[in-house]
């Protein structure tokens, strides 16, 4: 499905990923994880197309597409959905109309045709049952004023509404208290298929106790030092990331 | 950035998208101004002595006034004497019915999506059509006249209704009130009259089209609304023009007469020619609207889309007469290219415990410049006399102006006055989360902005909301920065 090769991009003159190789298949879980400044946030943004980020090499293919010549609304539309470590509010836009509006352009993207108001309402009532989020929250202006965990679970409610092919969730933990990171989780694994592929970015091992991945890469320093399967995840919490840092000083 | 700049471009090349022209054969005054344009003027219409008398006096004032220098907006000297002052599409007798109407005046209006037949028939709106200053059509006269309303042209107001224009006209804004209201009385056109009896609440939305048309033709509009004891009228007004090389003058005059428990709710859609990407051409739109709230109880509600026009002067204002009575102010001003928009209100309170409430969003993008003026006056008679206002400003990359300047006299010591002002930037941050759920720039900015703006919209009535979301997005497409 996403197929990464030898990626380098940086932010003015800083070079910040250095040649990132990944293969994501349908129906795979990847945590991501690293030190902070590793670049995690970064793979993410580039992967979705945010123009602060230069891509200065490597490729990036996408169902067979090469999305880096994508706009950034048609990777979305092609199926790539970014849950967003800070989620941005936009005063007088509820998430409603917010995602009638992301729904609609998408299927426009596609060659179908809008949804009408009473299939949107039906799916969306379909899809506030799947990740627990109360009606009265989607009717306020989006993002504003929303707590923490509120924020975090209006990017699942949405991407539940998109039914994207590829979910990466930056730092989808952050802020969470327990119970929230729970309701969260939920929603994410409620959605997972086989016919679509999720990247955990993460810092903490936590998440991925609720949020089980195939496959956990760490990445330091720009590139992806190491690979294994959930095992290695609960090696670092154990180790820490010196234990990492420490063999690429060696190598 | 780049691609920021390379959709404003994109955006700006666009052409206007109400430009046209339509050959109608012009009934037109000599260019120029002087007495005798006035009684050219009156005497086309065949106008009673007294409002000869009114207009001449008018004349005389304006020729003694000096044109205002205090707003924030420049142009070049208007050379009054190179105005044509009255044109008048030509009919061959009066109309009795819409099969009637030139047809070359309906596909005018289906061109700009007013298809009287179809608001006749399908939204119940009662459209009084004015299209170089003369009035064409004016349907629903009958159901209005039913419940005692009277909803015509100016022109046919002064003759069926002599008493009621003898006694208002001028009673909120003077004749000499300024230098375009001195012009407007001298020279107006024609415009609409409306008077809601006691206790009637009007079923409909009023509503007006204006046109400008025929090439150096000044607009002098009059409109005139009384609302009578206990009534409710809510009027639209919105306006659209054809593209024009040379800059044209619009001179507008609005009163709003409010009695006892009356009240009055006027919105405005304006969309007037703003010019072309340099700044060429486009309509000055130097408009006085005033509401007297003059009996208790009385409520006067101004709501405003300024999307239009070269350059905007314009500050519906309230006075609050009567205790207990009430002035609204919501405005969405949005500038781009080169427009200039000076455009606020003025609410003075007069009476015991009045209220009013300003709520203004500026939008400025391109090169254009946005201000907002305000006046807030507390008279020495108004105990607990309250006011509300917020002003924000919304600022579209980096080579416009926002500025805002309110004024607040207070005589009273038991008046409560709030003011909250804010100004922002479309973030980079809110377009990419747009993108990145599919929606494009162009839909991103629309969005955002109307959301920026909905507490205004939200005043307008229903089916004139969804048009001015349209009209705000058509404005701003692409220029983001």
């Amino acid at each position: 499905m996403l197929s990464i090769k030898n990626l380098q991009a940086s932010i003015g003159e800083k070079e910040i990923l250095k040649g990132i190789n990944l293969e994501v298949n349908a129906g795979e879980v990847h945590a991501i994880m690293g030190p902070n400044g590793s670049g995690k946030s970064t793979l993410a943004s580039v992967l979705a197309g945010r123009e602060d980020y230069e891509v200065t090499g490597g490729e990036v293919e996408f169902n067979g597409k090469n999305i880096l010549e994508l706009d950034p609304s048609d990777r979305a539309a092609e199926g790539i959905f970014l849950a967003f470590q800070y989620p941005v509010e936009i005063p007088g836009v509820s998430t409603i109309n917010f995602m009638k509006t992301a729904v609609n352009k998408i299927r426009q993207y596609r060659g179908q045709s809008p949804l009408d108001a009473v299939a949107f309402l039906q799916l969306m009532k379909e899809k506030m049952k799947l990740v627990e989020i109360d009606q009265s929250l989607l009717s306020r202006s989006l993002n504003e004023g929303f707590s923490g965990g509120e924020k975090k679970r209006n990017e699942i409610f949405q991407m539940a509404m998109l039914e994207p092919k590829l979910s990466i969730l930056d730092e989808t933990d952050s802020g969470l208290d327990i119970d929230a990171l729970k309701i969260v989780a939920n929603g994410v694994n409620s959605l997972r298929s086989k016919n679509n592929a999720t990247i955990v970015v993460t810092h903490y091992q936590r998440l991925l106790d609720y949020i089980v991945p195939d496959y956990v890469h760490v990445l330091y320093k720009g590139k992806i030092v190491k690979s294994g399967t959930k095992e290695l995840a609960k090696e670092l919490e154990a180790k820490g990331y010196d234990w990492i840092k420490n063999e690429v000083a060696l190598a | 950035m780049s691609k920021d700049n390379q959709v404003l471009e994109e955006f700006t090349s666009k052409e206007y998208e109400h430009g046209w022209n339509v050959n109608l054969e012009a009934d037109e005054a000599p260019k120029g101004l002087s007495e005798d344009t006035v009684r050219f003027i009156s005497a086309k219409k065949n106008e009673p002595a007294w409002l000869l008398e009114w207009r001449l006096k008018a004349y005389r004032q304006w020729e003694k006034m000096a044109e205002p220098t205090w707003a924030n907006v420049h142009h070049p000297q208007i050379n009054y004497q190179d105005i044509i002052y009255y044109s008048a599409p030509k009919q061959k007798k009066s109309i009795s019915g819409l099969d009637e109407v030139d047809p070359e005046l309906i596909k005018t209006f289906e061109k700009l999506g007013i298809s009287i037949t179809e608001q006749k028939r399908l939204t119940g709106v009662a459209v009084d059509a004015v299209i170089d200053s003369v009035s064409v059509a004016t349907t629903f006269k009958e159901t209005l006249g039913e419940l005692g309303i009277i909803f015509c042209s100016f022109s046919e107001a002064v003759k069926e209704h002599p008493e009621l224009i003898k006694k208002y006209l001028g009673s909120v804004v003077p004749m000499n009130d300024n230098y375009f209201a001195a012009l407007n009385s001298a020279v107006f056109s024609d415009g609409s009259f409306c008077y809601i009896p006691k206790g009637v609440r009007c079923p409909m939305e009023l509503s007006t089209y204006f046109r400008i048309n025929a090439a150096n033709t000044g607009q002098f509009e009059r409109t005139l609304i009384i609302a009578d004891e206990g009534s409710y009228v809510s009027y639209l007004e919105g306006c659209t023009a054809p593209m024009r090389d040379e800059n044209q003058l619009h001179a507008a005059v609005v009163e709003l007469y409010a009695m006892k428990d009356a009240e009055i709710k006027y919105s405005t859609v304006q969309n007037w020619y703003p010019g072309d990407k340099n700044g060429k051409g486009g309509i000055y739109n130097f408009v006085t609207k005033r509401g007297l709230c003059f009996g208790d109880h009385s409520k006067i509600s101004w709501t405003q889309v300024e999307t239009g026009s070269a350059i905007t002067w314009k500050y519906p204002s309230c006075v609050l007469k009567g205790d207990y009575s009430m002035g609204e102010f919501y405005s969405v001003a949005v500038t781009n290219n080169y427009q200039q928009a000076d455009t606020g209100t003025k609410m003075i309170h007069i009476g015991k415990n009045t209220k009013s409430r300003i709520v203004s969003k500026g939008i400025s993008a391109g090169k254009s410049q946005n201000s907002y003026r305000g006046q807030v006056h507390i008279m020495k008679r108004a105990s607990n006399a309250r006011n509300f206002s917020q002003c924000d400003s919304l600022l579209m990359g980096d080579q416009c102006g926002a500025h805002t300047f309110p004024y607040i006299d207070v005589e009273n010591q038991t008046a409560r006055i709030e003011h909250e002002a804010t100004t922002s930037k479309i973030g980079e941050d809110q377009i990419f989360y747009c993108l990145q759920r599919g929606i494009d720039e162009e839909a991103a900015v629309a969005l955002i902005v109307n959301g920026y703006a909905k507490e205004v919209l939200n005043q307008l009535p229903m089916e004139f909301a969804v048009e001015a979301q349209k009209l705000l997005a058509l404005t701003l497409e692409g220029s983001v920065g």
